[in-house]
């Protein structure tokens, strides 16, 4: 029964993301077909300017936000955790959790029309395209850090840190020599978490994207949106390899450091 | 000297992440109310201004409902609405039925199994929504890998129309977010006590009776944390009905899109964010009452 429940769940899970990888290396263009094994459709994909200038568009507007996030996300856990009762903290508490239930279209369409009546007021964001797509990345990430890296915080003994200040340190060295390390592992999974969001995120970037700002997944989408092609299977695969080798990485130093 | 600078650096901690949210979340969702009241027109930016300064001294507020009347009397809105609910529904109960097997497995293991079992739920959130979501137009298309194995199978003879339909929405759904529905469940079946069932088989339950009565009901705060984590979402879901679903799967977050881009009517699109998040509120306020109760645990 269990074995069977697990079978069944898993191969629901894997099977679509098995045959995507299976079928890139398919010489075929149609999908019917099976054509030979090839990898022509990695070649053209290496060669094909359009997705290489979005998927550098991605890397940059992905490492900003998430960097951006984890700081904010991090001081909003810090304060969370251990200021206690402080004026306005349901409300706080609120715009950190409604992020991660928000249906996206409406951040997105929220987001726009801040950025259209900031424009129209004082001028800046000028316009549409990178900085505007990495302040909504950062927006969304933020709820995320903060879900992780309290999660974390709320586990350590705060006496630690207060033990370092009656020894003379102040809080923010305290902070920075007893207490970051302790919940470093956090912040690094907070970041990642918040880069595999930004380079996957399609419903709030078009909405907050211009012309010029293309990111991978948008680009990805608008040729979706007209069918299957072989050149997007060769995508979709090395993204799934690139993701896999991270986390077999990212397991090994785990093992290794416990 | 050492207080000073230590309430300073408070104020600091806070206030950044504070001002941040506010700006970009909280203020945004407060224009969006606003422009929801505000009349369409042809320009840049496409809506009229809500305070009307001509007549000088006191502006003249020009918000009306109109757009929400519009809505409301226009069936297509309508029955997005009741789709959205729909689709949304059924697919949870979907991710149920399918997840709580795989939770309550992945809950039994043997702990040194538990973890990997879980990382392996977890893993394909990692991968790109959009790729998983693609990869199942080259299975469920006419020409597509599940009708050819069917037709070799001798199943079927013609292809069967799955892709553009309502069905195919629902598969993406509940592929998409199935881990949404697991990961709650395996949370609250893991931390119940084994004793309990054993207790229940001393005085004669059997299995089945024992699941129904002891287990299923002390993980009920797990069944409402995930199928809120599914339903929510879903119902506001734009990429899966526009990548599987057909020419008359009418869903809100599509709508929504629709009337923001290509008829560039933000007012009426605001209109429906704001009726979106009217019928999501309940289920909000319940997702913030479960985490409260979390954090008191």
């Amino acid at each position: 029964m269990r074995r069977a429940a697990l079978a069944i769940g898993y191969g629901f899970l894997y099977l679509p993301i098995c045959l995507l990888v299976v079928w890139s290396f398919n010489d075929s263009r149609l999908v019917n077909v099976w054509g030979g094994f090839s990898t022509r459709w990695y070649v053209e994909l290496a060669h094909d300017t359009r997705f290489l200038d979005a998927a550098w568009l991605s890397v940059r507007v992905a490492l900003s936000s998430a960097t951006l996030a984890t700081i904010l996300g991090t001081l909003a856990a810090l304060a969370l955790v251990r200021f206690g009762a402080f004026r306005g903290r349901l409300l706080f508490t609120g715009l950190l959790a409604a992020p991660l239930v928000m249906p996206e279209v409406i951040t997105g369409l929220a987001l726009l029309l801040l950025f259209v009546a900031l424009e129209q007021l004082i001028g800046w964001p000028e316009g549409r395209g990178f900085l505007t797509v990495v302040l909504a990345h950062t927006t969304i990430s933020t709820a995320y850090v903060t879900v992780v890296v309290r999660a974390r915080l709320g586990q350590i003994d705060p006496s630690l840190e207060e033990a370092a200040q009656d020894l003379g340190a102040r809080p923010a060295k305290a902070f920075l020599a007893v207490t970051l390390p302790l919940i470093a592992p956090s912040l690094a999974a907070g970041w990642l978490l918040s880069l595999t969001l930004s380079l996957d995120d399609v419903v709030t970037t078009q909405f907050v994207s211009g012309p010029g700002a293309t990111t991978l997944p948008i680009e990805v989408f608008s040729s979706v949106r007209l069918g299957v092609s072989p050149e997007i299977n060769a995508l979709g695969s090395v993204i799934v390899f690139v993701v896999g080798a991270g986390i077999i990485v990212a397991w090994r130093l785990m093992r290794g450091r416990e | 000297m050492a207080k000073l600078a230590d309430s300073w650096g408070r104020r600091l901690v806070l206030a950044l992440p504070f001002g941040w949210m506010s700006v970009f979340f909280l203020v945004p969702l407060l224009i969006v109310a606003a422009i929801s009241l505000a009349e369409p027109r042809i320009g840049i930016p496409p809506y009229e201004p809500l305070w009307d300064w001509s007549g000088g001294g006191l502006p003249a507020f020009q918000g009306s409902l109109a757009n929400f009347a519009l809505l409301f009397s226009d069936d297509l809105y309508v029955s997005a609405f009741f789709q959205s609910v729909k689709i949304a529904g059924i697919s949870t109960a979907c991710c149920l039925l399918i997840g709580y097997p795989m939770a309550l497995a992945i809950a039994r293991a043997p702990a040194s199994r538990r973890g990997p079992l879980l990382m392996l739920v977890i893993l394909p959130f990692w991968t790109s929504f959009l790729i998983r979501v693609y990869a199942w137009m080259g299975i469920l298309k006419d020409e597509g890998l599940l009708n050819l194995a069917l037709q070799w199978l001798g199943v079927i003879e013609q292809p069967l129309v799955i892709l553009n339909t309502d069905l195919a929405v629902y598969i993406g759904i509940v592929y998409s977010y199935l881990p949404y529905m697991i990961l709650p469940l395996v949370g609250v079946l893991e931390r119940q006590d084994p004793a309990l069932l054993e207790a229940a088989a001393d005085l004669g339950a059997r299995p089945l009776k024992a699941f129904l009565a002891v287990t299923l009901p002390l993980s009920l705060p797990g069944i409402v944390a995930g199928s809120l984590l599914v339903f929510i979402p879903a119902v506001g879901e734009y990429v899966i009905p526009d990548l599987l679903g057909g020419g008359d799967t009418n869903m809100l977050g599509k709508a929504l899109w629709d009337i923001f881009a290509l008829n560039r009517d933000w007012p009426t699109a605001s209109a429906l964010a704001v009726a979106l998040l009217a019928a999501l509120v309940l289920p909000l306020a319940l997702v913030q009452r479960l985490q409260r109760r979390m954090e008191a645990a």
